[in-house]
């Protein structure tokens, strides 16, 4: 077996400094967003007391729910003995914390009150799963630290394994809790359902993989580190799988709840009648983010590896943020129901379906989660091994 | 006339110290007493006697609250609101105020990370302003959508509900009138320039006036399915 060699990225290139400039550039304007929105109030943003979570939780899901299945490849390598994965897991921890520090970056800065984080980090109410994922998030990255620590760290190597086994199954842990913020709210006809904990994991092991393959891609690209091809197809594969495991949940929850007839007005706005939700749902999430990602992982696409590994990725991150839309805003939209089987109307917009239109400033506040996920990647990259300098090519 | 010793003197001083001191903490006793699991605060709302364009129990809220608002109606708070109900097989229509149910098992406090979500010993649901972080998790949960969020900077805010930009807020049953013994804010206009169709009390003092009709009509409440136990019951609906 060839031995891996890892070696920093060069830091100062030309293309270095334009990255981590435009990557800070982004972070500074998500920043002046942030302080026009808390200096204002929420007024300001899309977000009513209709519609309490906008877009910055679309981005703050989509990247935490990414960051657990980013650490997949990792796993695959320690956990499941997969050997042409293994080279590639410390790249796999670090994207992972990465994008769970950006995700939650994010959810933090849209709280109404940021400065109280503290008080979130020593007041726990142990009966919310709100609060058991600050307790999940934190403990990420803890153990994913000490994870990385044992693959690069040869005098930990006999931690390896066991620390390769709990970040596994801390991450499942962390992704049924985000699922499960959803799928504890009883009274929410869109959510409450325990489908929401398996559909989440199965989310985030697509959403995480095809992250960690476009990040790979460009660090190879950019880098000059060779990725193998036949990994690449291996991982399309595994892709692919991914994908088809998400759309599996997706079909139960919506025959689920098409079965409760108490559901079918939801249904109905949702799959049918709800506008923007309905083609983002059809057209982006199940359309472009399932079946092209299977068509190009199955279907004997016949573009080479790492083109189809870049189509089918950037279209499972589109589909993925639209997923996440259509649950977060879609379900929001649609109004509680105190009354079922009759109409209402109030000065509370009680009975109508709910008007949300993302602003730019919360846009900007999602993106800077990015950013501040591929800054934290491409600091690390530069200072420590993080990457091989052969990405599966000789294999 | 008897001459008073300085020592006579002394000593009536200080009984009249004591028995006022006394007298402070008997009214301290009445007025700051602790919430007690004994009571439960609950509303009888019977929707026959409210009128679909009376809103004097909206306006009294706002007014006892501080809720001035700022023109902007998906975004000002609501800590009570009239809902009309039509019935689409019959054309059948009411209107009644909806407000924090003051649930037994209420989700917002179950959801609630930090704690703000609470329920006192006598069953009000309040929000804790000092440790609310603003994540509207609450605001989720909530079946009856009977939390608001600070918006925006307020103004003509009232000494006893103080309102921070970024927190949660919603119905307190005027928590502040109820320590004193007086009824919410809703009741009292409601039963002043309406038809009295909201009645206050302790659910659990059987001698009460809403404890005794609870026993002996027909009520309902809200989305009673979900089993949160609501302390605010209907009639007529």
């Amino acid at each position: 077996m060839v031995k891996t060699r890892y070696s920093e990225v060069k830091a100062f290139t030309p293309g270095w400094l334009a990255l981590a400039g435009g990557l800070g550039a982004v972070i500074v304007a998500a920043l002046g967003a942030v302080w026009y929105m808390e200096h204002n109030g929420h007024w300001v943003t899309g977000m009513t007391n209709q519609v309490v979570w906008g877009v910055p939780h679309v981005f703050a899901v989509f990247l935490i729910v990414a960051a657990s299945g980013a650490l997949n490849i990792a796993s695959m390598g320690s956990v499941f003995g997969r050997e042409p994965y293994q080279p590639l897991g410390r790249m796999s921890g670090l994207v992972a914390v990465a994008l769970l520090a950006g995700g939650l970056a994010v959810l933090v800065l849209d709280l109404g009150r940021p400065d109280r984080l503290v008080v979130a980090m020593t007041h726990f109410n142990f009966k919310s799963i709100f609060a058991w994922n600050v307790i999940l998030y934190s403990g990420f990255f803890a153990v994913v630290g000490v994870y990385l620590w044992t693959m690069m760290d040869w005098r930990m190597k006999r931690f390896y394994k066991p620390a390769a086994l709990g970040a596994f199954l801390w991450r499942l842990i962390l992704t049924t809790g985000t699922g499960s913020i959803f799928g504890f709210l009883a009274a929410r006809e869109a959510y409450g359902a325990a489908v929401m904990a398996p559909l989440f994991i199965a989310m985030s092991f697509a959403y995480g993989l095809a992250i960690f393959m476009l990040v790979l891609v460009f660090a190879g690209k950019t880098t000059r580190r060779p990725v193998g091809d036949d990994l690449l197809a291996r991982m399309i594969r595994l892709l692919g799988l991914f994908v088809a495991a998400n759309l599996y949940f997706v079909v139960i929850h919506h025959l689920t709840q098409l079965y409760f007839a108490g559901r079918g007005g939801v249904e109905a706005f949702i799959l049918a009648g709800g506008g923007v939700y309905t083609t983002l749902f059809w057209v982006v999430q199940v359309g472009l983010g399932g079946i092209l990602p299977l068509v190009i992982a199955f279907a004997g696409c016949k573009h080479p590896p790492r083109r189809r590994a870049v189509m089918a990725s950037l279209l499972v991150v589109v589909g993925g943020l639209a997923q996440v839309y259509v649950l977060i805003i879609g379900g929001q939209a649609w109004p509680l129901d105190l009354f079922p089987g009759m109409e209402t109307w109030s000065s509370f917009a009680d009975g109508r379906i709910h008007a949300y239109v993302p602003t730019l400033a919360e846009v900007m506040l999602g993106l800077g989660g990015v950013a501040i996920a591929a800054i934290i990647v491409l600091m690390f990259v530069t200072v420590l091994r993080f990457l091989p300098d052969d990405m599966g090519s000789m294999q | 006339m008897t001459q008073l010793s300085r020592r006579q003197v002394l000593l009536a001083s200080g009984a009249v110290l004591i028995v006022s001191a006394a007298e402070a903490a008997d009214s301290q006793s009445v007025r700051g007493q602790p919430a007690s699991s004994a009571r439960r605060w609950g509303l009888l709302i019977d929707t026959a006697k409210c009128a679909a364009d009376c809103t004097i129990c909206v306006d009294a809220c706002k007014a006892e609250m501080g809720l001035t608002g700022h023109d902007r109606p998906l975004t000002d708070a609501q800590y009570v609101r009239k809902v009309n109900v039509k019935d689409p097989a019959s054309g059948h229509t009411h209107s009644l105020p909806v407000m924090c149910q003051h649930c037994a098992k209420p989700p917002c406090v179950d959801v609630c990370p930090t704690g703000a979500s609470m329920k006192r010993a006598d069953g009000i649901v309040l929000v804790d302003r000092h440790i609310c972080i603003g994540c509207r998790y609450c605001m989720m949960a909530c079946p009856y959508k009977a939390r608001s969020f600070a918006h925006e900077a307020q103004t003509g805010q009232q000494p006893h509900l103080p309102r921070g930009k970024g927190t949660v807020e919603g119905c307190t049953l005027c928590v502040h009138r109820v320590d004193e013994g007086r009824p919410p804010a809703c009741v009292e206009a409601c039963a002043a320039k309406a038809k009295g169709a909201m009645l206050f009390g302790d659910l659990k003092d059987s001698s009460s006036d809403i404890a005794r009709r609870v026993a002996r009509e027909a009520t309902s409440r809200i989305r009673a399915d979900l089993g949160l136990d609501p302390a605010v019951r209907y009639q007529g609906i």
